[in-house]
């Protein structure tokens, strides 16, 4: 759709933008959307122009840059020609704040989600694991090992 | 005394003490210690980034951050000197941050009461990090003070090397007292208590003596430096130098 096609429309909605934005994802965890991530803090509309805020789920976090332009590019290919996206630190970012789903996605791809209590295998679903590392692939991942069948795996950390 | 000369002197502990520990990366004891220490690099750098940019939009003159990063000299440079320190070996590192760590949990504690919510949303994003690095750090001094014969050694003459620049992290001047006086900062002495009982008890738990007390090393926070700081900046700022206004 193209930024006419778009003026054409009733009235761009919240709605709208959080489709769109449905296809944005975290690039070092693709399975997870901004949203599952509860990255994504708010969208405003006013009239063709749109402003979307983000937050960062660390401070150093390297992919915070590259979701920034994602989530332009998303919407200017969708036709928003007035594309405002905000790094805002406050409230500052918690674990709480990832949707249900997202959880799910994690563990579905042998990631230990972020409340798991205790702490379970992906392969094996042991719960006798331990911690390796407070720091593992990413600033947001503990790398942990299952004490039954051996298979190192990452946590995501409860922030 | 401005509130954007207070979060530039934080931001640089934290640029600075980003690259000591950047130095470590491929050079770590084991492979996760490697990542552990790229990680906390990383969010040392953010919470660098995040201070500057707070700064200049305060400030408004359009400056960017790459220009307080790399065009600023030492003297321009307001970092603690415990942050500029050598990494020299494990031991030594670990303390260094051990110290620091217990030092920015404080501090960001107070600071997520900012009556400037930007900064408050920064300090209570880093200080659920900090938490994560003064687990890292202490843990580390524990196991190296009650490790081997070589390890303890090392770690207390890492401590009695490192304990010099202590007072400094808790010399209040004319900016903290002014931005505390606005609610917007924090009085490093109000919290140097809260700093003495953490790190007394990871030291019992490392067998490691508390040092004496020794004259402190000061002048971080008005840009006199020790001789490490200006290393530092020709390794980070060579190619700004070489190349004015490079980008990739």
């Amino acid at each position: 759709m193209d930024a006419a096609g778009l003026s054409g429309r009733e009235m761009v909605t919240e709605t709208d933008v959080r489709d769109v934005l449905a296809q944005v994802v975290d690039p070092e965890i693709p399975i997870l959307t901004i949203e599952d991530m509860g990255i994504l803090r708010s969208i405003e509309v006013d009239g063709d122009a749109v402003s979307v805020d983000i937050t960062p789920t660390y401070s150093g976090c390297p992919a915070m840059d590259l979701i920034k332009d994602q989530v332009r590019l998303a919407l200017l290919a969708a036709g928003y020609s007035r594309v405002n996206v905000n790094l805002v630190y406050s409230p500052a970012w918690t674990t709480d704040w990832m949707s249900a789903a997202g959880k799910e996605k994690l563990a579905s791809i042998g990631i230990s989600p972020p409340d798991q209590s205790p702490v379970t295998c992906p392969q094996c679903a042991s719960t006798t694991t331990r911690t390796i590392s407070e720091f593992g692939s990413t600033a947001c991942k503990a790398l942990m090992v299952c004490g039954e069948c051996g298979e190192p795996f990452s946590r995501f950390k409860a922030i | 005394m401005s509130f954007v000369e207070y979060l530039i002197r934080h931001g640089d502990d934290n640029l600075i003490v980003s690259h000591r520990l950047s130095e470590w990366v491929s050079r770590g004891p084991e492979l996760e210690e490697d990542i552990a220490l790229a990680n906390l690099a990383l969010d040392h750098l953010g919470q660098a980034r995040a201070l500057y940019g707070h700064a200049i939009e305060v400030e408004g003159l359009g400056r960017n951050e790459d220009e307080l990063a790399m065009l600023r000299t030492e003297r321009e440079y307001t970092n603690l000197l415990i942050t500029e320190q050598p990494n020299r070996d494990f031991a030594q590192t670990m303390v260094r941050q051990m110290l620091f760590d217990a030092y920015q949990m404080s501090l960001w504690e107070g600071l997520s009461a900012s009556t400037d919510s930007t900064l408050a949303g920064i300090s209570a994003k880093a200080l659920k990090e900090s938490r994560y690095h003064f687990k890292h750090s202490s843990g580390w001094v524990i196991r190296l003070g009650d490790g081997t014969e070589e390890s303890h050694r090392r770690s207390s003459e890492a401590l009695i090397r490192m304990w010099r620049f202590v007072p400094e992290m808790f010399e209040t001047d004319d900016t903290d007292r002014d931005m505390a006086q606005q609610g917007l900062g924090v009085e490093p002495s109000s919290f140097e208590a809260v700093w003495n009982e953490r790190i007394a008890t990871v030291l019992a738990a490392a067998t490691l003596p508390k040092p004496v007390a020794v004259p402190g090393r000061t002048g971080g926070r008005t840009g006199f430096h020790t001789e490490h700081l200006g290393h530092i900046l020709s390794e980070l700022q060579w190619m700004q130098r070489a190349f004015p206004g490079a980008r990739w």
